[in-house]
This record gives structure tokens, C-alpha cells and sequence, in this order.
């Protein structure tokens, strides 16, 4: 079973951080923009920079997986 | 015609031509149990995507939503986070569940209990909670339903009737189709989420203020408060909110039908790669906000906010747009009622049933008592949800904090070598009766913090000691799969 790399846990915590743990960073009215209140324009925000980091996570993923297909591959031979 | 024949023939032609659908889209496929429950793990991406957005966006998200907007204001954010991280928060474990899946030909979570920890009463015992929890979900979809087709028929069909028609045709797609009926479902109910959710999102605060901003602007010269934490509630505040997106988050994949919707997957990059769009699907989710605030100075005073949305639709458009927003909500209610009973069916018969009273049970004979479950569960529910009563949302709320219990023995079972079965089997049974305890006598949030993450903290404490405190035990995933276990 291939378990998660650390780059991609860290990667993953971004979007933890931003739109659960820093609340009373981002929890208020003022200012509006693109007419909505600070705090909802914040998580509407966080909906789009979220795959963004979710595709580097996955890229890390991607990366480790392929090296260690290829390195298993070498070792034994797949029938 | 008058407005209820035109919106309650729109319902009636969309939910019908939905449920063909779903009765033929399985209809290619022979039927076996592994066909029925996990659409022989032949999901790909787009297919993934459709059943779990189809398992997420619940009548709660349609009605729930927009009245957690309307009546209690900022706390309705958690939402819009729980979701996404919960997708967030998935890939780094659904793979590894489908590959263990995969391996030993998993269809349920207690199949997953059952493997790791080799024992039957812990796989039994989990499958008894994951029913028990389904069934006030369930009866909550029903319900909703009844509501949404009573209002968006303008009166012209009596609950009982509608949520009697509706749960017939559930059962019956089911029955025949299993799982690639939902998923099939799910494609019609999501073009008609996305297209109300847009049209009456934007549309409602330009209607009546001119503007989204404008709309914001005037809800804040009325109700200052609402739209910072803890909004017009009393206990809802920042550590409530910080608490309860963990505990959703993290519990979100630990509902049954959730959890096993991964072993429909092809393969675990298909798993991965929807965790990367599906936080996308969110976006909806603001949109329906949108309705609720407007809904507060367009249709004050509401005693139940569930019904703001569909208050302020049939008074500002045409009854044959109420008739498509009122089948996109029964349709929300419809999909994932349908995956619930599916996934309460199969725990019961093939984790509890097979494994306590009839070990010698064939996969056929299992997938023909399910096949019967189905029709005895939605029979449960619907009493439950004709003769309701008013503790239906405090079930719901234990019923989220229950299964995220599950999380420990899920997630240490993946990546822990050292715990054991007896400290999953104590984790779960303190954490349920933690939360059994708060949330029935009413002290949740528990000091500010929600009740489910409290004893989910518990929980974990509780596993990790007493399996550290009994002794080592192999861990079953590194065994081979037992070919004979297909009789």
C-alpha cells in the first residue's frame, strides 16, 4: 500500500489553515468584495485556491508513485 | 391549467423520465452482488464525480443550507469549509482504501473491519451502528422530499402521498439497478442543481435589490450581527466553528455509503485525481446562500427556516420554473436516499446477518436478502418519516457525530501497525456513548465546542491506550486474499 508522501500532507494542510484554523483572522464584514462580506468573498476564495493546491498534492503523489512503479518494475519482473 | 396541475406535472415528468433512467441504466449488466454495490469497480473519473456529488448534495444542502442562511446567518459558512476539506482530507486516504479494497475484494466499511481486525463482532457491531445511523438520514431525505414536493406543488399533493410515490420508485431502482442507477440519477440532478442554484442565486438579490452587494449592504443595516460568528445564534461561535469543520471534515467519508462509494472506482488515481475537482462542486453551495439572505427581508418571519428558499421561488417566478426547482429538490432527496438504502441493505445482510446467524450464505443468496432489505428499510423509514417526530434533527446530528467514531479504527488501521481490535472496539463504543451523552442532554456545543469532536478526541485517546495497553496483533491487510472466499 502506498502511503501518502509528507510534501503532499503539508501541501494539504494549506487549505486547513486557511479556511478552518485561521478564523478569527478572516471573520468579518468589512471589506466587501466583489460585493460580499470579507468572511464569505475568504471561503468562496478558498473553493478555487483549493485544487490548485490539491494538483501540486497530487503532482507530489504522482511523482512518488511513478518512481517507485518503475523501480519495482526493475526489481521483479511483472507477469 | 392552474399553478399547482403545471408545477406538479413538471415534477412528475422529470422525476419519472430520472427513475427510467436509473432502472435501465443497470440493465446491461448482470446483476451480482459485486455488480450491484460497487458497479464491479469499473467507475472512472466523470462517474466518481457524479456518484459522490450525487451522495453530497442532499436535501440538506437545498433546503438546510439556505435556511441555516436564513435563520442562524454566519454559522452556515462551516458548509461551504466541511466540504471541501472533507474532499481536501479524502486523498489522503481513499486511495489506500480502494487498493486494500481492491485486494480483498471489499463492497462495505465492515468489510474493511472485518479484514483489518479479524474479528466478527467488531464487524458486526460496526455495521449494526452504520444502519442504525442511516436510518433517521434517510428518514430526514423523506421527509424533506414530502415538504419540497408540498410546497412546490402548491398544495395540490398531500406529504404522505408524495413521499409514498417517490420512495416507490427509489426502492424500485434500486432494486433493479443497485448503484449505477444512482450515479446514472445523479446526471440529471446535478444539471438541475447547478442550473437552479445559478439562476436563483444570482437572480433572486438582482430581483429585489439590484445586486448581490446591494442585498448584503441592507441585510447588514437590518440584522448587523448576522453575518459575523456566532450570527443570530447564542453558541455558535469561532471555536464551535474551528470544532465542527474538523469534526465534519474528517467524519464526512466515514458514513457507510460514503466510504464504500470509493471501491466503485477503477483505480486509485481516479480516486485521487477527484479530490483534486471535486471542491469545485462547492461552488453551488454560496449560490444557495445567496436565496437564504435574500429570503430574510423578502420573506421575514418564517417559523421554520427550511422553507425559506422554496417560500421566496414560488412567490417571485412562474409555477413551471417552481415545478423544475421542485424536482431538482426531490431529486436531491431521491439519489442519495437511494445510495443510504443500498448501503444499509448490504451492511445488514451480508455484516451482520451472514456473519452472525448464516455464515454459510452464498454471495447470491446475500444479494437477494439485500435486494429485500431494500424494500424493508425504505419500508422503516417511510413510518418514521410519516409519523414524525420533532427529535428527527437531534437524530441527524448524533448520526454525524456517530459515524465519525469509524475515523479512528479507520485511519490508525491503515497507518498504525500497533493498534489492535479490542482499542477500535473501545474507542468506538466510548465515543458513542460520549456523544450519545452529550447531544441527548442537550450540551452540545460542550463549552463552545461541538460535542462529536469532543468524543472523538476521546475516542482516540481510548484506542491508542488500550491498544497500547494489550497485546501486539498482525495486521491482516498483509495477509493474502483467501480465494475460496467467494463460494
Amino acid at each position: 500500500m502506498h502511503k501518502p508522501t509528507m510534501g503532499a500532507v503539508l501541501v494539504g494542510l494549506v487549505p486547513f489553515l486557511a479556511m478552518c484554523i485561521s478564523v478569527p483572522l478572516w471573520d468579518r464584514i468589512y471589506p466587501f468584495v466583489f460585493g460580499l462580506p470579507f468572511n464569505i468573498f475568504w471561503i468562496v476564495l478558498w473553493i478555487l485556491l483549493t485544487p490548485i493546491c490539491m494538483f501540486i498534492a497530487y503532482r507530489i503523489e504522482r511523482k512518488k508513485i511513478d518512481a517507485t512503479e518503475s523501480a519495482g518494475k526493475g526489481g521483479v519482473q511483472h507477469g | 391549467m392552474d399553478s399547482s396541475t403545471v408545477a406538479l406535472s413538471v415534477i412528475l415528468v422529470i422525476v419519472l423520465i430520472s427513475s427510467i433512467v436509473g432502472m435501465y441504466a443497470g440493465s446491461r449488466y448482470k446483476m451480482d452482488l459485486e455488480q450491484w454495490t460497487v458497479a464491479g469497480r469499473g467507475f472512472g473519473l466523470v462517474f466518481v464525480w457524479l456518484l459522490m456529488a450525487g451522495e453530497v448534495y442532499t436535501t440538506f444542502a437545498f433546503l438546510g443550507a439556505s435556511g441555516w442562511a436564513y435563520s442562524r446567518g454566519a454559522p452556515t459558512l462551516y458548509i461551504m469549509a466541511y466540504l471541501t476539506l472533507a474532499y481536501v482530507f479524502s486523498f489522503y486516504f481513499l486511495p489506500q482504501i480502494w487498493e486494500i479494497g481492491k485486494k480483498f475484494s471489499m463492497q462495505t466499511q465492515s468489510d474493511f473491519f472485518r479484514q483489518r481486525y479479524g474479528s466478527k463482532n467488531l464487524a458486526a457491531f460496526a455495521s449494526l451502528v452504520g444502519v442504525v445511523f442511516i436510518i433517521p438520514y434517510l428518514q430526514l431525505q423523506l421527509t424533506g422530499l414530502g415538504i419540497i414536493v408540498e410546497v412546490s406543488g402548491f398544495g395540490g399533493i398531500s406529504r404522505a402521498t408524495a413521499i409514498l410515490i417517490a420512495f416507490a420508485l427509489v426502492a424500485a431502482f434500486v432494486f433493479v439497478s443497485g448503484v449505477r442507477a444512482v450515479a446514472w440519477i445523479s446526471v440529471i440532478k446535478d444539471f438541475l442543481m447547478l442550473f437552479a442554484a445559478f439562476f436563483i442565486g444570482i437572480g433572486l438579490p438582482y430581483m429585489y435589490f439590484g445586486g448581490i452587494g446591494e442585498m448584503f449592504t441592507a441585510l447588514i443595516n437590518a440584522k448587523p450581527a448576522h453575518l459575523i460568528l456566532p450570527g443570530s445564534t447564542k453558541t455558535m461561535g469561532q471555536s464551535w466553528y474551528v470544532s465542527t469543520v474538523l469534526l465534519t471534515s474528517f467524519g464526512f467519508y466515514m458514513w457507510p455509503h460514503l466510504f464504500s462509494a470509493a471501491f466503485t472506482a477503477k483505480n486509485n488515481n481516479t480516486l485521487r485525481r477527484n479530490a483534486v475537482i471535486m471542491p469545485l462542486y462547492t461552488i453551488t453551495m454560496p449560490l444557495i446562500f445567496l436565496v437564504g439572505f435574500t429570503a430574510i427581508m423578502v420573506v421575514p418571519g418564517l417559523s421554520n427556516g427550511d422553507l425559506a428558499l422554496l417560500t421566496i421561488v414560488r412567490q417571485s417566478y412562474p409555477a413551471w420554473f417552481m415545478g423544475i426547482i421542485g424536482a431538482a429538490g426531490a431529486l436531491t432527496a431521491m439519489v442519495p436516499a437511494a445510495i443510504l438504502i443500498l448501503a444499509a441493505a448490504t451492511l445488514f445482510a451480508k455484516n451482520f446477518y451472514r456473519e452472525m446467524f448464516a455464515p454459510n450464505m452464498t454471495d447470491e443468496q446475500v444479494e437477494k436478502l439485500a435486494r429485500v432489505m431494500v424494500i424493508v428499510i425504505t419500508l422503516i423509514a417511510l413510518y418514521f418519516a410519516i409519523y414524525s417526530s420533532t427529535t428527527l434533527v437531534n437524530l441527524l446530528l448524533l448520526g454525524y457525530a456517530g459515524v465519525t467514531q469509524f475515523l479512528p479504527g479507520v485511519l490508525f488501521g491503515l497507518y498504525w501497525g500497533r493498534v489492535t481490535k479490542k482499542g477500535v472496539f473501545t474507542g468506538l463504543v466510548v465515543g458513542i456513548a460520549v456523544v450519545a451523552y452529550l447531544v441527548l442532554t442537550k450540551q452540545d456545543p460542550f463549552f463552545g465546542i461541538n460535542a462529536g469532536f469532543v468524543a472523538l478526541c476521546i475516542n482516540f485517546a481510548a484506542t491508542v491506550i488500550v491498544s497500547l495497553s494489550t497485546q501486539a496483533e498482525p495486521n491482516r491487510f498483509d495477509e493474502e486474499p483467501a480465494v475460496a472466499v467467494k463460494k
